[in-house]
């Protein structure tokens, strides 16, 4: 029974000490004068391998989700002769919730477990260490392009799948089930506001971004380099990410209709 | 791998996706009309109980958007709600002896202001106030109105009339 | 004599065991310094320690008349310009060829010229022999030849000092005997002091000026190639022999043989 306390107070501190190395990493990243003409270049491949790449899956999926949307949501407004209003439904599931929180979730399991594979293999294959012997920071010329990657790919992928969404349920609300298209459109155009749910969930998507790709690059670089341990860091990455995802969704979401 | 030059290409392109994207949520999914505040003028009126009634709920005259209401206030020593809209420029000539109340959008919509005018040639300029004030229905007050008016069908402001009644349903029950 | 590197009364453990207990090394400059030991014995750990990559928790270690662990961060970066490494599996970039490889550090530190960087990178790769190479991916080279590209990464920027981290564990005879031929050879073409970490005995004592042989974190035996193979203590004759049994036992402690096999302790 006591080894069991101990082993619980002993799992207590090491996520601690864990978060607190993650902490630091993402300070010495974060906290430094960017060297913009060597870092830019590198960035922008990380741009590219995390955002441009993505953009399929988050296209089909965007396009997918928006489509059951309307098809589920005009069975259950039909029953209250409220059809009319199937495209504010979307538009605002879409625009406050689904948007950012799919796309982050979808990032998470493509672009955010490649980093941590990739980053976690360059430990156990001695390159952050050769690099650290040829004086050159890993830190900077590794994690930091992705961080910033990262940061800027979410709220652009967030925003085509809004985009692609909407879109694919005007394909099933119009084309399909027979919606007037200037009402879809209008009756939208009253329900959505720009600030409240457009920007807001664009603010959602650059917080999950962040903590993503965070929380990627941290259980990379700490990975035991060996094959089990990067497979156990990539899983981790996914579960944390998700659940970290899910629960500041909750947080900024009671925030936001508080009216911050 | 592909070289920088591409990948920088591919990189523009999703920025130039992206951007177009959020203008097409700005504009068509929501409505954005303009970032800046339209060319207009403030007026204000007074109102006993504005219901849901929020800032940038649309100003309608005969239906048509006229302005939106940028501020609601309490006013400390009367105890009203003061409201204050912005009417677009187009609208100038509002007679000023126009009345104004609250309406429901629909069975279960949201609260606007109607503007009804009236017949006067001077007209609302900036910071005028709109005098003939209409409440918002409560649906409360008005249960509460047709409870009553079901009780005392004839004459409900007569006192005899009332206990008359009263006693007839009393001797109708009793039988 | 100068000394590239000192090692003063190094004490350093790691989770709870001590791995060096009070070791002191001279590195001569230009020369060809090896440490050996059984595996196991940290020689991995003390390359690291004088790269400043660990810190000791006792005793200092100077590199070029400065203790390494004092430095700022930018000064050690700009001492660890003038350190090469070379380490086990080579460490290569996988994701670019072996010319970009050679050329990262000059591409990182130096702001020459795309043309002066070819020259020098061609330059280095015809020193390790692998000039006609250049185009290659890592993953198409054989373990021979990535590390003979991590050499020439390794001299690009004409460092003072080279560290070798096993070099010849898992070679074929050839490549061994090609790596033999270039460690000595660049030592002396270039100025270079070389520090060299391994357990091969016969080839490193073959190119060796100064060898030390490492055991249960203390040095037992020092001395130049001569003097070594004349040493005479057990722990030393055991590793240079590779006698199986010895002061470094067979068996691992354990329960004597009968009471194990009969599950009961004969001797209670």
């Amino acid at each position: 029974m006591l080894n069991q306390v101990e082993a619980l107070g002993r799992w207590g501190i090491d996520s601690l000490e864990q978060l607190g190395r993650a902490g630091v990493l993402l300070g010495r990243v974060v906290l430094r004068v960017p060297n913009l003409r060597k870092g830019f270049p590198l960035t922008m491949q990380q741009v590219y391998a995390e955002g441009v790449l993505s953009l399929l899956i988050i296209i089909v999926s965007g396009l997918f989700i928006g489509m059951v949307v309307a098809l589920q949501g005009y069975h259950t407004l039909a029953k209250f002769g409220a059809a009319q209003q199937l495209g504010p439904l979307v538009a605002l599931s879409v625009t406050r919730e689904l948007g950012p929180v799919v796309t982050a979730l979808l990032f998470a399991g493509r672009a955010g477990s490649a980093i941590t594979a990739e980053i976690g293999l360059m430990k156990a294959t001695e390159q952050l260490s050769s690099m650290e012997m040829m004086a050159v920071d890993p830190l900077h010329r590794v994690v930091s392009p992705r961080l910033w990657g990262g940061f800027i790919s979410m709220p652009m992928l967030t925003i085509v799948f809004n985009v692609v969404a909407i879109y694919g349920a005007y394909l099933i609300g119009v084309k399909w089930l027979g919606l007037n298209s200037g009402a879809f459109w209008a009756n939208m155009q009253t329900s959505v506001d720009f600030h409240l749910d457009v920007l807001n969930g664009i603010i959602k998507s650059i917080v999950f971004g962040l903590v993503v790709i965070w929380i990627s690059v941290s259980q990379g670089y700490e990975a035991e380099p060996t094959s089990a341990g990067i497979a156990k860091a990539t899983t981790n990455t996914v579960v944390y990410s998700s659940l970290a995802i899910l629960g500041l969704d909750f947080v900024l979401t009671a925030m936001m209709i508080g009216g911050w | 791998m592909l070289s920088q030059r591409a990948m920088n290409s591919f990189v523009g392109l999703f920025v130039l996706t992206a951007i177009l994207g959020l203008i097409i949520l700005a504009f068509k999914v929501s409505g954005l009309t303009s970032f800046l505040k339209p060319a207009g003028y403030d007026i204000s009126a007074a109102f006993e109980d504005i219901g849901s009634l929020k800032v940038r709920s649309p100003v309608k005259i005969g239906g048509v958007v006229v302005g939106e209401v940028s501020t609601i206030k309490l006013d400390p020593t009367s105890f009203k709600a003061v409201v204050i809209m912005h009417i677009d420029s187009h609208y100038r000539d509002i007679p000023d002896d126009s009345s104004i109340s609250i309406l429901t959008a629909g069975l279960l919509g949201d609260n606007y202001l109607a503007i009804n005018p009236m017949y006067n040639q001077t007209y609302l300029k900036n910071g005028s106030e709109i005098q003939d004030t209409h409440p918002a229905m409560i649906l409360e007050k008005l249960i509460g109105q047709l409870i009553y008016k079901l009780s005392n069908p004839a004459a409900p402001n007569t006192a005899t009339a009332s206990t008359t009644k009263t006693s007839e349903t009393n001797n109708a029950n009793h039988e | 004599m100068n000394n590239l590197v000192e090692i003063k009364d190094l004490y350093f453990s790691r989770n709870g065991r001590a791995i060096f207990q009070g070791v002191n090394i001279h590195i001569p400059r230009g020369k060809v310094t090896a440490i050996m030991g059984p595996s196991g014995t940290g020689k991995t750990t003390l390359l690291r320690l004088i790269g400043a990559q660990l810190r000791p928790s006792q005793g200092e270690i100077l590199v070029a008349d400065e203790n390494i662990h004092s430095l700022s961060r930018k000064a050690l970066y700009r001492l660890r310009k003038k350190m090469g490494m070379l380490c086990q599996t080579g460490g290569l970039f996988t994701h670019i060829n072996v010319f970009e490889n050679v050329a990262f550090p000059l591409r990182e530190h130096t702001q020459l010229t795309e043309a002066m960087i070819h020259s020098l990178v061609l330059l280095k790769l015809e020193m390790v022999g692998l000039r006609g190479a250049r185009d290659l991916m890592p993953s198409e080279l054989s373990g021979g030849m990535s590390r003979r590209v991590a050499l020439a990464r390794a001299i690009a920027l004409d460092p003072e000092l080279i560290m070798y981290d096993e070099p010849f564990s898992g070679q074929d005879p050839i490549s061994m005997a090609v790596l033999v031929k270039l460690i000595r050879t660049i030592n002396d073409a270039m100025g270079l002091t070389s520090v060299i970490v391994s357990h091969d005995v016969t080839e490193t004592l073959s190119i060796a000026d100064y060898i030390y042989v490492i055991a249960g974190g203390k040095i037992i035996g020092q001395g130049t190639p001569n003097q070594i193979d004349h040493e005479k203590a057990q722990q030393v004759r055991q590793f240079l022999d590779g006698l199986p049994d010895g002061p470094v036992p067979f068996h691992y402690p354990a329960e004597p043989f009968a009471s194990d096999l009969l599950g009961v302790r004969l001797d209670a």
